[in-house]
């Protein structure tokens, strides 16, 4: 008898040895990090997929090199720094994958490897790496490729839904370089065809005015029907839906995508209704360019963007009005990339003042009405 | 989500107590009685070793207004008076008795007059010998909490039966069990305090608990002057934090730095009120309390009476003993705000509400990742603070900052850690420097 009780004494004090200490609480929710990226890729999957289905396969190597290069470089960084490897926490992925949806569809295969290297090392790892960095990565390698390479990233292959494309084009599979960059009008060259680029409905806006881009109608524009473009800003519809996706599932809130369509959309009707052949109605502007994927992708980063509620809102007013005033009256048909970047440097600063009241921090003498 | 602003959705797993009655233990052969039970200053021992006492005899006497005093917890010999492990994770001087095996107990008082007849001042006088805290886990003295200053009114008595707590059904067993008591205790201390109303708050996941109080209620309901009620909250975590409780019921925000008399409100857990009115009527101390055995590392999950004093292993033991896999975490508590224990030896005290025993399954060891402003911590925390923030200022030791965006109103209640994706201890580095903040305050104040 005593043998056993000395047994079990043994034994309990083997399994309070085991005890695992440590402060409150005790119990997690199941979000992870990597568990946010990987909802974020669902939500872009279906503008994704449109994009390779409306611009071939070629769509596809362009973001799988992206994809890959973006993860490449965060590996060679961390290995260089003797940090711990991080390409596991899918954001490089992730970055490489919006990166990839920001670029033509033409893209050579330096532009995207040098797009991703500048989103990678110079907008996330020199700063710290995840969490860390000021401006959006994916937004820095963009502008970086647009302000560099200008000629390259403003070829805008025509998609397959346009039903401008020759028969013998369909389906065509291989990648064959353009490599001086020129656009190429529709046609059959002796080589077969290359590409078949034209203007994209900003662009014929920013430069000829409304009337140039009466035939856009917002159903194709808002489907994804035969405008050319950015691979992932084929299909505005595929895009609110990945969007509406992310806020149902708690991963990003509305503040943000709601405020910069609404200042947009408040700005495109005012203008419009002043002079409708210079300027685009609301119901254009919404569904071209990188309206829908920057309000619902870009501007809504965590790490680059406001934490308070409120001050989401004003961040994505911020971002709707730079938008708007680079389209209108800037030198660039397209202001998103532009305007989430200039938004991203206030970011701290909408932080400390712009926050919702604590609990408890009422006048002491109401009785605890607000 | 709910009453009150941000809050949280756990594993509740109520379900593997709900349903048990409460069973009493017999009293144990050794009881360990830290002199330090309740918040404020520890109880004076008043007894030596060799003597002999019996049950519901002062062991220790009240070191201060705000303090409480202990009692013996069954009869037999003071075997030694030393440090022991205590729930708090430190060790406490405690008085050890042997038992007797007798539960020979000391002459009880009752009042001859009904409960709402007895003299206002004699309740505060019972409420305070009998030793009663709060037993929602805050173990704050009752009777300084009935006795506010001369300028501060209470209109509204709230009780507190929410049991927010995961994994606890100890109120919930108690409300079931002893509706009447509960009840009585509301007529008691809303008469105490002169009160217009009383209500007992009880979160949606206990209907049977609420349909039990609502029949006593109706029954008291024409013999005091206060209107008493039972209100149904949602079920969400912290319901039952008095901030946020207060709020619900109320609509009332304790301001920053209060408490709930600053809005004219009284919050006291319902076993609390059920403790007192035992202390008025029969004179009876608190030796005894519910306690919740629960979680996937013990063999048969329970509730179980037992006297204050009682070594946990003995209530694990009682519940089938652990899983064969063996206990990972030991907790006295509930997963959310509970203290993870390095042995079983410690004793059940006034405030365990609780003991919770996690596999290794449901223990979780993640090194933090780097915080991707998610804002998770911010739509969480109850207070509307920003969690992520105080820990920037937590780990570069800038406490004047953290205090300054609202450090110290933190309530510690764990949401912020419960729902950070990268495993970030959050609400440890805000308790970290609170702490570092009342330091500097205690030091000013020597200065000057």
């Amino acid at each position: 008898m005593a043998e056993k009780e000395q047994a079990d004494r043994g034994k309990a004090q083997e399994a309070a040895r085991a005890l695992v200490v440590s402060s409150s609480p005790h119990d997690f929710s199941k979000r992870t990090t990597q568990q946010i990226m990987w909802e974020v890729f669902v939500a872009l999957l279906p503008a994704t997929l449109i994009g390779v289905w409306s611009f071939g396969f070629r769509a596809a190597l362009v973001m799988g090199l992206t994809v890959a290069s973006a993860l490449g470089f965060e590996a060679l960084w961390q290995a260089a720094a003797r940090r711990p490897q991080t390409v596991g926490d899918g954001s490089a992925a992730l970055t490489g994958l919006l990166l990839a949806l920001n670029l033509p569809p033409s893209s050579s295969w330096w532009i995207c490897m040098v797009g991703a290297g500048v989103a990678i090392l110079l907008g996330k790892m020199v700063f710290g790496g995840l969490g860390q960095n000021v401006f959006n990565p994916a937004l820095t390698g963009r502008v970086f490729l647009l302000i560099a390479f200008p000629a390259e990233m403003t070829t805008w292959l025509v998609p397959r839904t346009s039903g401008k494309l020759p028969e013998t084009f369909l389906g065509h599979g291989t990648i064959a370089w353009d490599g001086s960059g020129n656009v190429l009008a529709g046609g059959v060259s002796s080589q077969g065809v290359d590409m078949i680029t034209a203007a994209t409905p900003l662009g014929l806006l920013s430069e000829k005015g409304a009337s140039a881009i009466t035939d856009v109608s917002f159903w194709d524009a808002f489907l994804g029907m035969g405008i050319n473009g950015s691979l992932g800003e084929v299909s505005a519809m595929l895009l609110l839906a990945g969007g509406v996706y992310l806020g149902f599932r708690r991963i990003i809130t509305l503040h943000i995508p709601l405020s910069f369509l609404g200042t947009m959309a408040v700005i495109a009707t005012i203008t419009n209704l002043i002079d409708p052949n210079m300027y685009a109605p609301a119901s254009i502007h919404l569904v071209t360019g990188g309206a829908m994927i920057g309000a619902f992708f870009m501007a809504t980063d965590y790490v680059t963007s406001p934490i308070h509620p409120a001050g989401r809102i004003v961040f994505g007013i911020g971002c709707g009005l730079l938008t708007m005033v680079i389209r209108l009256w800037g030198g660039y048909p397209e202001g998103v990339s532009f305007a989430i970047l200039l938004m991203n440097a206030t970011t701290p600063l909408i932080d400390r003042y712009v926050h919702g009241r604590k609990f408890g921090f009422v006048a002491k003498d109401t009785g605890g009405k607000k | 989500m709910g009453s009150f602003p941000g809050g949280v959705h756990p594993r509740y797993e109520k379900d593997l107590t709900a349903g048990k009655a409460t069973r009493t233990l017999d009293p144990p052969a050794e009881a360990v009685i830290p002199m330090s039970q309740h918040i404020g200053a520890p109880a004076k021992v008043c007894v030596e070793k060799g003597d002999e006492v019996r049950t519901g005899q002062v062991v220790g006497e009240a070191g201060g207004f705000v303090s409480s005093p202990v009692h013996a917890t069954v009869s037999g010999k003071v075997k030694v008076i030393e440090d022991r492990p205590h729930p708090s994770g430190k060790d406490v001087l405690s008085v050890v008795i042997e038992s007797d095996g007798e539960d020979a107990w000391v002459d009880l008082d009752p009042h001859e007059a009904d409960l709402l007849e007895i003299p206002l001042n004699e309740v505060k006088e019972r409420i305070l010998e009998a030793g009663i805290v709060g037993l929602g886990g805050a173990t704050f003295p009752s009777h300084v909490k009935l006795s506010p200053p001369a300028d501060k009114t209470i209109d509204t008595v709230i009780l507190n039966g929410a049991e927010c707590e995961p994994y606890l059904t100890a109120d919930h067993r108690l409300m079931l069990e002893q509706p009447r008591a509960v009840a009585q205790g509301l007529a008691l201390i809303a008469r105490v305090m002169g009160a217009a109303r009383g209500i007992i708050a009880v979160e949606a996941n206990k209907p049977d608990a609420i349909q039990a109080l609502e029949a006593e209620v109706g029954k008291l309901s024409g013999s005091v002057d206060a209107k008493l009620e039972v209100k149904v909250l949602p079920v969400v975590y912290p319901q039952g934090a008095e901030k946020q409780l207060i709020y619900a019921l109320l609509g009332r925000e304790v301001p920053s730095g209060g408490l709930p008399m600053d809005v004219s409100a009284l919050v006291h857990n319902v076993g609390t009120a059920a403790s007192m009115v035992r202390a008025a009527c029969e004179g009876r101390p608190l030796v005894e309390r519910i306690v919740t055995v629960t979680g996937d590392a013990v063999k048969e999950p329970d509730n179980l009476s037992v006297r204050i004093g009682t070594p946990v292993r003995e209530l694990i033991e009682a519940c089938g003993g652990y899983v064969d896999d063996g206990p990972a975490k030991l907790i006295a508590g509930g997963p959310m705000m509970g203290f993870a224990q390095h042995t079983d030896e410690v004793p059940v005290i006034k405030g365990t509400s609780g003991i919770l025993v996690l596999s290794k399954r449901l223990v979780r060891r993640v090194e933090p990742g780097p915080c991707i402003r998610c804002g998770e911590c911010i739509r969480h925390c109850p207070m509307k603070l920003n969690p992520a923030e105080l820990v920037l200022y937590a780990e570069h030791d800038l406490f004047a900052d953290a205090e300054r965006v609202g450090a110290l109103d933190c309530i510690e209640c764990g949401c912020c850690s419960w729902g950070c994706p990268a495993s970030i201890p959050l609400v440890q580095h805000v308790r970290k420097v609170k702490v570092e903040i009342m330091a500097e305050r205690a030091k000013d104040r020597k200065a000057s």
